[in-house]
């Protein structure tokens, strides 16, 4: 009795370790995707190591330590310039970000639950458009023929409006773009913030006698803000990084100075100058500033809130 | 009398703020208006500026720039992606999801622990760059739909959704000897249907929108996205090169044909596929907002 237990329950766990298997053997394909697209790239990085030039196999090129990451320390100009520029814009981005906050609360004192739709629905479309169509618009709208030159021309001023080409705006001009594009749908997700807040807190707030505005400004703006710091925080650690799209559409040479953002400026020394490497070693050193800003900034969200992001 | 000041201020406050808001969502919406009115303006007449009505009708920018094949092959190419790529992403993420919610999977945490790194790990353009090419991804359609076949937060966000799933309506199927596949295909897939749509709606916008890696890595013209076609146009340095000159003068013998009334027509094709999905779309957004941000 008690071996043909033992030999049912040797066959069950027999049965289970070759359904194990299988479930495996069907995720192979996918496993095999991911490490190919995931992580293959990053063996990719030992290029920053070697003085390779494309073309020549990495085996037959020699190795030279860390001298491309010595290459970022002796700061070329235009390497300082693009760092610069990408802290600037990125800051700008983050100043503004409060916006979102202000477009959702207003939303929500809308009263007409169709207005409010339309109001959602129409100004999120710019979210979904890419790049190459909102330069497009941009153009239609600020090229010397577009529509605002045009408005202007009738309206009997002389001037000429150009922040496309126009490098003493550029900066601000591209965070302008930037809340057009992505207001509507940055605010949805303090919409949703706003609807989880517990009702009976504005009802009790109406009891005490606090108008409109009162329960907005202790209500709802506390309500969100947990959602505003987690967001401030992770573009915080996104300080080095851009949206390349963006700064790719809009760069001309008229602006090039005060547009090139770090991630262009790889792309620049990486495919267009050839350096392989020291594009390489540039993106490696961007990416662990990135990493120990968002630990850091991961240490003190939990310091702070008790709470961690990642 | 307080009362009534009180509704007075709360009426102009609601005035203000409708206006406010209706004034946001004017800009945003105007250029597209505005860009409309101008490609179907008569490129002749539309100098002298247009506001709210198109300068008078004239539809023949689009037939000559339709019959070109030049436009017709690149938006052939992104539609294909769009689809091939949007099918290839669900149909690779929710199976590789419900395989991953077997606890007798072998190596199971490990494979997972994987999946969630890739969440964090970004190897940058060049290693990208250069591994692709290692793959001979370059000038090959499969670099517009392979590499996202597989992403790491539409399995995750899959595979939370299966899990949630009574357990009973597999365990049943199993009984009766039904295999993974099966049990997949027939029970799963079609209960995932709210989440597999999120992942497919924001993955073809992805696809439509995306002309980097076709810029990077793709020179033949037969592979070219719509996108990439409509930027070519833009930067103001080439903007005829792609266009065969020849081929325009012959098909639109009737038409003035300027480089803006083309900007602006072929800026309306690229917007329009959006356009017919988004009201589908808006189902999705708050669910798809948490795709954007562990993406971006």
């Amino acid at each position: 009795m008690a071996t043909s237990t033992t030999y049912a329950m040797k066959g069950k766990s027999k049965r289970i370790k070759k359904d194990g298997i299988t479930l495996f053997l069907l995720s192979t394909p996918f496993i095999i995707a991911m490490i190919l697209f995931s992580y293959f790239p990053v063996y990719g990085w030992i290029y920053a190591f070697f003085d390779y030039k494309p073309g020549i196999p990495l085996s037959s090129t020699p190795f030279v330590g860390l001298s491309n990451f010595q290459k970022i320390f002796d700061t070329p100009a235009d390497l300082i310039n693009a760092l610069i520029n990408t802290l600037a814009m990125n800051f700008l981005n983050i100043l503004l970000s409060p916006l979102a906050i202000v477009f959702a609360i207003m939303i929500n004192e809308v009263r007409s639950t169709r207005y409010k739709k339309f109001v959602q629905t129409l100004s999120t479309l710019p979210n979904f458009i890419s790049w190459v169509l909102v330069f497009s618009l941009a153009f239609a709208f600020f090229s010397s023929d577009g529509f605002i030159n045009t408005v202007l021309s009738k309206l009997g001023v002389d001037k000429q409006i150009d922040p496309i080409g126009t490098e003493s705006v550029t900066w601000f001009f591209q965070a302008g773009i930037t809340v057009w594009k992505s207001l509507g749908w940055s605010a949805i997700i303090y919409i949703a913030a706003i609807a989880g807040i517990d009702g009976e807190l504005y009802d009790a707030a109406k009891v005490d006698g606090a108008g409109r505005f009162k329960s907005i400004w202790h209500i709802t703006v506390p309500g969100v803000l947990p959602t505003f710091f987690v967001l401030l925080l992770l573009s915080v650690s996104n300080m080095l990084s851009s949206s390349f799209d963006q700064y790719f559409v809009f760069y001309n040479p008229l602006v090039a100075d005060k547009i090139e953002v770090l991630d262009y400026y790889v792309y620049r020394a990486g495919i267009k100058v050839g350096d392989y490497p020291f594009a390489t070693a540039v993106g490696m050193f961007k990416t662990l500033v990135s990493v120990v800003l968002l630990f850091s900034v991961n240490f003190i969200s939990k310091k702070i809130r008790g709470q961690s992001m990642i | 009398m307080t009362l009534i000041l009180k509704n007075f201020s709360g009426k102009a406050f609601d005035w203000l703020n409708g206006i406010l808001l209706l004034l946001f969502t004017l800009m945003c919406i105007y250029p597209f208006y505005y860009v409309l009115i101008y490609s179907i303006s008569d490129p002749a007449k539309v100098a002298q500026g247009i506001f709210l009505l198109p300068a008078g009708l004239e539809f023949g920018t689009y037939k000559s720039i339709l019959s070109l094949p030049y436009i017709k092959t690149s938006f052939f190419i992104s539609l294909s992606r769009t689809v091939i790529g949007t099918l290839l992403t669900v149909l690779c993420c929710s199976f590789f999801s419900y395989l991953l919610t077997k606890d007798r999977m072998l190596l199971r945490k490990f494979v997972y622990r994987m999946l969630v790194v890739t969440l964090y790990i970004n190897a940058g353009l060049i290693p990208w760059y250069i591994t692709m090419k290692m793959l001979h991804l370059d000038e090959n359609f499969l670099l517009y739909v392979l590499p996202t076949a597989v992403s790491g937060f539409n399995v995750i966000l899959i595979k939370t959704y299966i899990e949630q799933l009574p357990a009973a309506l597999e365990e049943s199927a199993m009984i009766d000897g039904a295999g993974y596949l099966t049990i997949f295909t027939k029970i799963i897939f079609p209960l995932c249907k709210p989440i597999v749509a999120t992942v497919a709606v924001f993955a073809a916008v992805g696809q439509w929108n995306t002309w980097m890696d076709n810029y990077f890595l793709v020179n033949s013209a037969s592979l070219k996205t719509i996108q990439l076609t409509l930027y070519e146009f833009l930067s103001s340095a080439n903007t005829f090169t792609g266009l065969d000159a020849a081929s325009i003068t012959r098909q639109a013998q009737n038409v003035v044909l300027t480089p803006e009334s083309i900007k602006m027509s072929t800026t309306i094709i690229v917007t329009l596929p959006i356009l017919a999905v988004y009201p589908f779309m808006q189902r999705y957004f708050v669910k798809g907002i948490m795709l954007g941000a562990v993406k971006g």
